[in-house]
C-alpha cells in the first residue's frame, strides 16, 4: 500500500486537529483522490491529547487501522513533545510539521533524534494577526498542504475559499480571515 | 361473523393473525367475565341522584351510562367487587350474595 | 445521476434517512450514534424532511415512541448505540413481535463495564434473538446502501420485521471517506410508500395491537415470526438485486473475497472486513491461498449457504468482535460451526475474539491469524479454539 499518503495529527481536545483533519480530507477529496479522515477518541475532556489521521490516495482505501508509520505528522499543540511521542514510527524520508515560534533547528533536540525533515509554522502569531482569536487549525492544514504538495497554492486557496463559504454560512465576516490566515502560513512556513 | 371468531384454540400457527393482531376494535364485550361473582350488586333507582360517582371507578366498565344517565349493571361484565356501592354517596347500591 | 461525496459513516446514514423521508424519528442520543439524530434534527427544523422529531428522555421510551407510532401507522425509525440499545431490550421484543417494520440505525459500541465508548458489537450481537433482521457495514457507503435497502426489506408483506442497520463506532461512523450517494428522488422512488394494510389510526377500520397470549397461543404466533425471518432472506436478495440496478452496487446475504480456491480462510463482520483484505492481497502475492468470507446478513444467518462457501477450506478463523462469556467463544464462532456441522463440512475452525473496547486492527495482525491457520493445516489439529487476537499475554 505504498502508493497511499499517511498524516497523524497530534493535538489537544478542542483545538481543532480533528476538524484539520477533516478539512484536510475535504481538501484532497476536491482534487479527486480518495479519502480517509478519522479522529482516535482517548478520555472525553478538553486538553486531553488526541490524534487523528489521514489517508490519501489514487485507489479506494479499505484499511480500517490507525496509522503507524505515517510519511507526514502534524503537531498542533507544541506542549505536546514532553508527552507525547510524536515522531513514533514516522518515516525517515517524511516530515514532521509543528506550530511552534521556535525554528526547525531549535525544536529538532526535542524530537528523540527524528532525523527527517522538519518544519515549523507559528500557528498562534498567524492566527491573533488574522484573525484575531487562536484558531491554530487553518494555518496548520495550509503547512501540510505546502509541505506535502498535495496541491499547488492557487488551487488550494480556490478550494478553501468555497470549503469556507459553506462551512461559515452563518457567520461569513470569519472567512476573511481564515483566508489571511492560509496565505500568510503558505508563504511561513519554513 | 366477527373478526375474533377466526381467532381460537383450532387456528394453525399458518393461519393465526401476525403478532395476535385483532382486526376490530371493543372486542372485550364480547366475552361474559360475569359468569362468576363475589356478590352481586342491587341498583335502587329511586334513590340514585345520578351524580355518576360510581361509573369511572368500576374496573370492569360494567355501569352503563346512556344520555348522561346510568343504566342497571351489565351483568355480563360485572364482578362484584362492591367498589360502585363503597363510591355511592346516598346508598343507591347494595351488594347481596347471589342467590342462583 | 451518482453523486460523489465525502461524508462520515453517520452523515451518510443521516442522509439516506433524510431522502427516505420517514414520519417519525424518536431517539434519545448516546455516543457514537449521536451525531445521527443530531444531522437528522436539522433537516427537520431545516423544513428539509417531513418527519416528526420525538425528542425522548431515554431509549426505553424512544424505542416505546417507536413502537407506538409504527402500530399507529407511520414509517418509524431511530438511532442508537450500546448501553442505549440494552436499555431498549424490552422493546425490541416487542417491537418484533408485533411485527412492526421499525429501522433502527445501530453504530457499534461496547457495553458497559468496564466503560468504553469504542468500537465492538456486543451491544448487536446481545440483541440477535430479540426477532429484529441485522444487516453489518464494512464502510460508509455500506452503511448508507444497507438503510435505503431497510424499509424495502422489513416492510415487505412476507416479512414485517424491524431492522437494524449496523455499522462500527467510530471507525466508519466518524471517519470521513468517499462515499457514492444516490439522487433525493432514486431514493424517493426505490423506498416507496408505507401503505400497511392494517394501522391503528385507521379510521375506517379498529384494530387492536400486542394482545396477551395464552399457552394456547404464544407458540403458533412464535412459529409465525420464525418463519417471517426465514422469509427475510429471500426478500433481502431480492431487494438487493433491484438496488444493484438502480445503484450498479452488488449486495449479497454475505460478501466472498477470493474465496473460490482458498485453503484458509476467515469469517469476519464489519469494518476490520476492508483490513483483512488488504492482508489477505498482501499474502495472495506471496501466492498463499487464503481468503475471507464477510457477513453482512446476521439476521436472518444465512448457515447453508455460509457452509457452502466454506466447505472447500481446510482450516478457518471465525472472528467474533464480541465476547459471549459462554466459555467456547463468540456468536459468531457458535453459529458458523452449527452451520458447518449440520452441511457435514469438515474444515478445521478456530474462533478468535478481537477488536473488542476499540483494540484497533491492523493489517499485520490478520496476516497472524492466517499464520495461524497455516499452523493448524499444518498440524491437522487445533490445540486452542477459542483465542483473543492481539492481547497482552
Amino acid at each position: 500500500m505504498a502508493n497511499v499518503l499517511e498524516i497523524r495529527w497530534h493535538g489537544r481536545g478542542g483545538q481543532g486537529a480533528k476538524t484539520a483533519s477533516l478539512l484536510l480530507a475535504d481538501v484532497a477529496f476536491n482534487t479527486g483522490k480518495y479519502v480517509q479522515g478519522f479522529p482516535e477518541y482517548g478520555p472525553e475532556r478538553m486538553g486531553a491529547p488526541i490524534t487523528a489521521y489521514n489517508r490519501i490516495s489514487d485507489k479506494p482505501i479499505r484499511v480500517h487501522s490507525n496509522i503507524y508509520d505515517p510519511q507526514y505528522v502534524v503537531v498542533v499543540d507544541e506542549t505536546l513533545l514532553e508527552t507525547v511521542d510524536v515522531t513514533n514510527g514516522l518515516k525517515k524520508d517524511g516530515a514532521i510539521v509543528i506550530n511552534s515560534a521556535k525554528s526547525a533547528d531549535e525544536i529538532r533536540p526535542l524530537l528523540k533524534g527524528y532525523e527527517g525533515k522538519v518544519y515549523t509554522i507559528d500557528a498562534r502569531k498567524i492566527s491573533m494577526a488574522a484573525l484575531g482569536k487562536y484558531f491554530p487549525n487553518s494555518p496548520m492544514l495550509a503547512a501540510i498542504v505546502k509541505v506535502t504538495g498535495i496541491m499547488d497554492d492557487k488551487s488550494f486557496l480556490s478550494e478553501m475559499e468555497g470549503s469556507y463559504k459553506h462551512k461559515f454560512a452563518s457567520k461569513p465576516e470569519v472567512i476573511e480571515g481564515n483566508m489571511k490566515a492560509l496565505k500568510m502560513t503558505l508563504q511561513g512556513v519554513r | 361473523m366477527s373478526s375474533i371468531d377466526f381467532i381460537n384454540e383450532n387456528v394453525n400457527w399458518k393461519n393465526i393473525t401476525p403478532g395476535g393482531e385483532i382486526y376490530e376494535g371493543g372486542t372485550a364485550d364480547e366475552f361474559c367475565t360475569g359468569d362468576w361473582r363475589v356478590d352481586v350488586p342491587e341498583f335502587l333507582a329511586e334513590k340514585c341522584k345520578q351524580c355518576l360517582l360510581c361509573t369511572p371507578v368500576c374496573p370492569d366498565a360494567a355501569i352503563p351510562v346512556k344520555d348522561g344517565k346510568r343504566l342497571d349493571f351489565d351483568f355480563k361484565h360485572c364482578k362484584g367487587c362492591g367498589i360502585c356501592a363503597k363510591a355511592c354517596p346516598f346508598g343507591a347500591i347494595v351488594m347481596k350474595k347471589e342467590e342462583k | 445521476m451518482a453523486i460523489r461525496e465525502r461524508l462520515s459513516g453517520n452523515e451518510a446514514v443521516a442522509n439516506a434517512m433524510r431522502q427516505i423521508n420517514p414520519d417519525v424519528m424518536a431517539a434519545f442520543p448516546i455516543t457514537p450514534s449521536t451525531e445521527i439524530p443530531q444531522y437528522f434534527s436539522a433537516y427537520v427544523a431545516n423544513g428539509k424532511v417531513d418527519t416528526a422529531f420525538v425528542p425522548v428522555e431515554s431509549e426505553h421510551s424512544a424505542m416505546s415512541a417507536c413502537i407506538g407510532s409504527e402500530a399507529s401507522g407511520a414509517r418509524t425509525l431511530t438511532a442508537t448505540s450500546s448501553c442505549g440499545l440494552a436499555l431498549m431490550w424490552e422493546e425490541l421484543y416487542i417491537a418484533a413481535s408485533c411485527r412492526l417494520p421499525i429501522a433502527l440505525a445501530c453504530v457499534n459500541r461496547a457495553l458497559s463495564g468496564p466503560i468504553n465508548i469504542n468500537c465492538d458489537h456486543s451491544d448487536s450481537m446481545g440483541a440477535r434473538d430479540t426477532g429484529w433482521i441485522q444487516i453489518y457495514a464494512e464502510n460508509n457507503q455500506e452503511a448508507y446502501d444497507n438503510f435505503v435497502q431497510a424499509y424495502r426489506i422489513s416492510e415487505h408483506k412476507d416479512v414485517r420485521l424491524p431492522i437494524m442497520i449496523c455499522q462500527d463506532g467510530f471507525i466508519t461512523s466518524h471517519a470521513v471517506e468517499n462515499i457514492t450517494l444516490l439522487e433525493d428522488k432514486e431514493v424517493k422512488d426505490f423506498v416507496g410508500e408505507f401503505n400497511p394494510k392494517e394501522y391503528l389510526l385507521n379510521e375506517d377500520h379498529s384494530m387492536a395491537i400486542g394482545p396477551y397470549d395464552t399457552p394456547a397461543f404464544y407458540m403458533e404466533h412464535k412459529r409465525q415470526q420464525a418463519q417471517a425471518m426465514m422469509n427475510a432472506k429471500k426478500v433481502i436478495l431480492e431487494v438487493a438485486a433491484d438496488f444493484e440496478k438502480l445503484s450498479c452496487r452488488k449486495y449479497g446475504l454475505f460478501e466472498e473475497y477470493k474465496l473460490d480456491d482458498a485453503e484458509t480462510a476467515i469469517v469476519i463482520i464489519g469494518s476490520a472486513a476492508g483490513t483483512s483484505k488488504d492482508a489477505v492481497d498482501a499474502l495472495r502475492a506471496q501466492g498463499k491461498k487464503v481468503g475471507l468470507l464477510k457477513i453482512r446478513v446476521f439476521r436472518p444467518f444465512p448457515a447453508e449457504e455460509i457452509a457452502q462457501a466454506l466447505k472447500g477450506c481446510k482450516a478457518i478463523a471465525i472472528m467474533d468482535r464480541c465476547e459471549s462469556f459462554n466459555s467456547q467463544g463468540g456468536p459468531l464462532g457458535a453459529e458458523v460451526r452449527a452451520a458447518l456441522y449440520e452441511a457435514g463440512a469438515t474444515p478445521k475452525t478456530v474462533n478468535y475474539v478481537y477488536g473488542i473496547g476499540g483494540r484497533d486492527v491492523r493489517v499485520e495482525n490478520i496476516e497472524e491469524v492466517y499464520k495461524a491457520l497455516d499452523e493448524i493445516v499444518a498440524a491437522g489439529k487445533v490445540e486452542e479454539p477459542y483465542r483473543y487476537l492481539s492481547l497482552r499475554d
